[in-house]
């Protein structure tokens, strides 16, 4: 058995460290991830795609990645991935940020994450306002 | 939830397939224990019998944990196991009376050209005094007759009395090690993802546990369940959690992947029953 699943756990590991230097230490730049209230009504695709990414039966991206936010809600992040950080500038081109949520095995044949898109957990739209969300983190 | 269930659509193994396929059980059994031990070199062997409360970073739950069992809460499902046992003399069917054979199974039988769980086995002994066969096998009077049963090797080590040099008995094995490395479900994780790859670490509050020693406390006492569950009922929890489609406890599929995982623990001390939460 050849475990590529090293690969895997290399990007994990740093989430790890970067999971307890940089987690309390999140500075709260935009609002705040948006409630259960707020979601019956958003209207906002940054908004809606907050609401599907915290949602536990969508997108719950909080059980492998932490992002801002998650500190003022009950959702226990977890550490199987990296934190979802300064993803403008580190996914300047919006198609390449969507096809990771689309099918996260494009770019690492052997991702742990969900292709979200691929196996129809989430809808085009769903992922389209995600890719909005994330850019606000 | 969407209930679309893609389970197996997305089959596919972690690379390395074409050396696992001319793998032998043995020289894969070396590997599984060689990659837990560069893991999580401080672990000693022995551990892994108490499932995640082996892993460093469950060390604040372990306390817990130890004093729960200080007091274990099967204690009274477990004395039920025995009076049915002893009430149907369950005892003659088995070797030794059925002390001290339980860390021997998934056993390959000869006669019929199978591999036994030791669930099989009790049930086929009460079909052989004329009773009739426990239906529920994934709780209740199974998962605690198991427990007794289980409860009698405590300590010995796991090894499975499986003659791999038989043809149809490797076929099991390969069968479970490929449904244990193929993903599945539509979240497409393999039981490899959560328990090898990523053991120890957090899936949402949850610490995922290492493979090594999976089968060791089974079956387990969980308030989640509210009693003891067989290793088959957890099995179906994990294959739900990914969104595919939970098998029949005692299905065939379900009896390899527990031979394989059996396997993969051989010569862990068998700690059942146990507790999780
Ligand atoms: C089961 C685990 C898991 C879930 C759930 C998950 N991801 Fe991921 N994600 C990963 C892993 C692991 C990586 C690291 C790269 C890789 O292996 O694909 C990753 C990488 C990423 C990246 C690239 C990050 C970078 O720094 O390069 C983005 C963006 C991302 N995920 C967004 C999301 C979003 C949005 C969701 C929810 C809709 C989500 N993820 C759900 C496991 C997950
Ligand atoms: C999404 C992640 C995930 C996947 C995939 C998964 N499991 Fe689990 N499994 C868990 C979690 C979380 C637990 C509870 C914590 C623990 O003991 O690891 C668990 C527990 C278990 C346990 C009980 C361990 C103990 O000591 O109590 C067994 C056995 C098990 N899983 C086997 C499997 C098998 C076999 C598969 C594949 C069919 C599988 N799991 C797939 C997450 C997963």
């Amino acid at each position: 058995m050849r475990y590529t699943a090293q690969i895997i756990a290399g990007a994990s590991a740093l989430a790890i460290i970067l999971g307890s230097t940089f987690f309390p230490t999140v500075t709260f730049a935009g609002g705040e991830l948006p409630s259960k209230k707020v979601c019956k009504s958003a209207t906002d695709a940054a908004v809606k795609g907050g609401c599907v990414a915290t949602d536990r039966k969508k997108g719950n991206c909080a059980a492998c990645h932490t992002f801002k936010g998650l500190e003022k809600t009950r959702l226990q992040a977890g550490n199987i991935a990296p934190p979802l950080v300064a993803i403008k500038q580190r996914f300047p081109d919006k198609a390449k940020l969507r096809t990771q949520i689309y099918d996260a095995t494009v770019a690492n044949k052997n991702s742990m994450m969900p292709p979200f898109g691929r196996h129809k957990i989430l809808s085009g739209e769903e992922i389209d306002n995600i890719v909005e969300f994330l850019y606000t983190l | 939830m969407k209930k679309i269930i893609l389970a197996l659509t997305a089959f596919s193994l972690i690379s390395g397939l074409t050396v696992m396929a001319q793998a032998s059980p043995q020289s894969d059994l070396k590997e599984f224990r060689s990659y837990f031990k560069k893991k999580f070199p401080s672990i000693k062997f022995d551990e892994y019998q108490n499932g995640m409360y082996a892993l460093p970073v469950a060390a604040d739950r372990r306390a817990e944990w130890e004093a729960i069992m200080d007091f274990p809460p099967y204690e009274l499902s477990l004395e039920k196991g025995k009076r049915f046992w002893d009430k149907n003399k369950l005892a003659t069917c088995f070797k030794n009376g059925g002390k001290g054979i339980a860390h021997k199974y998934p056993r390959w039988d000869k006669k019929s050209g199978e591999i036994r769980t030791l669930i099989a086995d009790i049930n086929s002994c009460l079909v052989k005094k004329g009773k009739k066969p426990i239906k529920n096998l994934k709780k209740g009077k199974m998962a605690q007759v198991e427990a007794y049963v289980r409860s009698m090797a405590r300590g010995k080590r796991i090894k499975p009395d499986v003659d791999f040099s038989n043809k149809k008995a490797l076929a099991v094995y390969e069968k479970g090690k490929q449904f244990y490395w193929a993903r599945r479900g539509q979240l497409n994780f393999s039981c490899a993802s959560c328990h090898v790859a990523n053991a120890g670490k957090r899936v949402g509050g949850n610490i995922l546990s290492a493979g090594l020693g999976h089968t060791a406390g089974f079956p387990v006492y969980r308030s989640k369940w509210g009693g003891l569950g067989t290793l088959h009922r957890r099995y179906g929890g994990c294959n739900k959690q990914v969104r595919a489609k939970p098998l029949k406890a005692q299905s065939d599929a379900y009896i390899a992947l527990e031979l394989y995982e059996t396997y993969m623990s051989t010569g862990i001390p068998l700690a059942a029953p146990s507790q999780r939460f």
